[in-house]
């Protein structure tokens, strides 16, 4: 026998009979998406918020505040006179000294301030965590109120590796003194268009 | 006494009288339980919640063979490979075999207590091998070559000026950085080494049936460098962290995160099925499923202690215990420490060497009313005792002096025997153990019996 037969005997012969669990109801009362509310508990895990109109706003207030970055990176199209757009298929390793990524997620999650990026968006599986700023630009429409309604929304889709981002990297490890920027980025953007 | 039993004891004897060392955890919990009721407001209703998250344990566990093997299925699918480990050899094992074959030099690690419990980091050594700390509390511990101190801040038990001087002298840093400039400082030591390891370990939060994923959470990033960098990527978990679902995170991350470090959830919440799949252009080439029982199945056969395969380890009930916050994570000697340590270890480490850990309770009761998935903590200490007195675990002394005790209260003759003078004697003078560290007892110079006859007269 090999150690998996082993174990799942192991497993099989040690479980308990099955027994119906008590019922309880789990969040009977539909919650609604807010804006406001998303954008306060952004702001509170460290993160800044901008409220724009359409994609031109981004850019200007991208052109406006990052100018003075060397090496932006983007995968959204619509961008490509701001930041680079060549990195595709470029070697992870590279991205190594990348000083803001401006990258779409797929849906925002109101009562936490988490967004989610599956593989599509981040192109590169590391770029939204080796890069000293992340950006994020999210339509309101794509604002859930709960994580469990996040989760109704990305539970049937597939992908290979997906994250929720909340906020800029951070750490408490040293006498529970909170720092941002612990491996990951420092600084987080998002680009609310409503 | 078992020399595990004796070292408790000495070891706990030293920190509870160490001022210093109370301040400190005293200071960090402090801080711990400011923020979590500001997690907990995410809730609607907090107990509801955590009933609820219990159920889904409880699904799981019952049906853990099942679990396991859907797991094994679909993350098999997408490339992963699975392998199962009976005990920890046989899981340093297998990492040391894949290590050998991709001539690896260094590895990445980021906080995993599962190859603490196997004590990766010795074996890698053993080989060779330079295992690097990514986490930042585990790292401030590699440099200090301690073992964690407590499962989620494991290096809680150290103010800003001890790493400050640590780094110092571990690293030649300038004297008395701030906790900013010591972060900075392991961020750019630590960058070298993603880009320099062929390979990376991590643990898992959560493993998941349905879709075939390792879910990982963390704070800093150094798990996402950690996995996104190195060619082969290792998890290693035990078999108890199965979730049915996908959809079961909902509720997990900010469960977890609330009573982890009282965060709404924590900054990185991964959903890893597989290694880099035809057509994407990163990720690891291979990865790698280790599922370790390594005494799991002796919990899981027990009816009583079943349910503290539950635990999600948010660390909750360390920091709730009044024996944690006063004898410091290290006194037990353990992987696992406070109350859920004191639970599971005898059960995966043997009985009678760790049975000494189920008296380290004061019985209050406080880890069963913290913990987020309801286990009843502190009836399972109580249950561990029985099982070693049953077990013929108990001492000679111990068994005779509670015969005793028995044969005493339930004879009215000798419980009236003698007055109060003389029990403050036998118990104040006599068995000394009670003075050590107590003021001394005094009874009542009347017993129960006269004065319940004075009362009716």
């Amino acid at each position: 026998m090999s150690a998996r037969e082993r174990i799942l005997a192991a497993v099989k012969n040690s479980q308990p009979e099955h027994t119906p669990l008590p019922d309880i109801a789990f969040l009977k009362e539909p919650v609604l998406a807010s804006k406001e509310q998303f954008a306060t508990i952004v702001q509170a895990i460290g993160a800044t918020i901008f409220f724009v109109k359409d994609i031109t706003e981004v850019k200007e207030i991208l052109q406006e505040k990052f100018q003075q970055l060397p090496r932006k990176i983007t995968s959204i199209a619509a961008l490509a006179g701001i930041a680079d757009v060549n990195w595709i298929a470029a070697d992870p390793h590279s991205l190594e000294n990348v000083d803001l990524a401006i990258l779409d997620a797929r849906l925002g999650v109101c009562e936490n301030g988490a967004v989610w990026l599956t593989e599509n968006e981040m192109v590169q599986r590391v770029t939204p965590f080796i890069a000293d700023s992340l950006a994020i630009v999210l339509t309101a429409d794509k604002l859930v109120a709960t994580m469990h309604a996040a989760y109704e929304v990305i539970g049937d889709s597939q992908y290979g590796f997906a994250s929720f981002i909340a906020g800029p990297s951070k750490t408490a490890d040293i006498e529970q003194s909170l720092v941002l920027g612990a491996h990951g980025p420092r600084n987080m953007f998002i680009f609310l268009i409503h | 006494m078992k020399e595990t039993a004796a070292s408790f004891i000495a070891k706990s004897t030293i920190k509870a009288n160490d001022l210093e060392h109370r301040r400190k955890i005293n200071f960090n919990i402090s801080r711990y339980n400011a923020v979590v009721p500001q997690g907990k407001q995410q809730f609607a209703d907090v107990m509801q919640a955590r009933e609820h998250a219990k159920n889904i344990k409880w699904r799981a566990i019952e049906t853990l063979d099942q679990q396991l093997e859907e797991f094994e299925l679909q993350i098999t699918k997408r490339g992963a490979k699975v392998i199962w480990a009976e005990d920890a050899q046989q899981a340093l094992d297998e990492i040391g075999k894949i290590c050998a074959e991709k001539n690896c030099k260094t590895v990445v690690k980021s906080k995993s207590m599962v190859t603490e419990e196997v004590h990766l980091n010795h074996y890698l050594e053993s080989k060779g091998i330079e295992s690097i700390e990514t986490d930042l509390g585990e790292y401030i511990q590699q440099l200090d070559e301690e073992p964690p101190y407590h499962i989620v801040t494991p290096a809680m038990h150290k103010s800003k000026e001890d790493v400050a001087k640590l780094f110092t002298e571990k690293l030649g840093t300038q004297p008395g950085l701030t906790p900013e400039q010591l972060t900075l400082v392991a961020r750019q030591k630590l960058r070298e080494k993603y880009i320099q390891a062929e390979v990376g370990v991590t643990g898992a939060n959560f493993i998941i049936a349905d879709i075939g994923g390792v879910a990982v959470t963390e704070n800093e990033g150094n798990a996402r460098l950690s996995t996104a960098f190195p060619k082969t990527h290792i998890v290693i978990v035990g078999i108890e962290k199965v979730i049915p679902s996908l959809t079961d995170l909902s509720l997990f991350w900010p469960l977890l995160a609330t009573y982890g470090t009282g965060q709404k959830v924590t900054v990185y919440n991964t959903v890893l099925s597989g290694p880099k799949q035809p057509g994407e252009t990163d990720g690891p080439e291979e990865m790698y499923v280790i599922l370790l029982d390594n005494g799991r199945t002796n919990l899981l056969k027990n009816p009583q202690t079943r349910e503290a395969l539950y635990c999600i380890r948010c660390g909750a009930c360390l920091n709730a215990c009044p024996v944690y916050k006063n004898i410091g994570g290290h006194a037990y000697g353990t992987t696992y420490s406070g109350p859920i340590g004191s639970v599971i270890t005898p059960h995966l480490r043997g009985l009678n060497e760790y049975k000494h850990l189920s008296y380290a309770s004061s019985l209050c009761g406080n880890c069963t009313e913290v913990c987020p998935v309801r286990i009843n903590l502190h009836e399972l200490l109580l249950e561990n005792r029985h099982e070693a007195v049953v077990e013929g675990d108990s001492s000679l002394s111990e068994r005779i002096a509670w015969k005793a005790w028995r044969q005493a209260s339930m004879n009215r003759k000798m419980m009236n025997a003698g007055n109060g003078k003389l029990k403050n004697w036998v118990v104040n003078k006599v068995f000394k153990g009670w003075t050590t560290y107590r003021s001394e007892l005094n009874f009542s110079q009347k017993t129960f019996n006269e004065m319940w006859q004075e009362k009716n007269k």
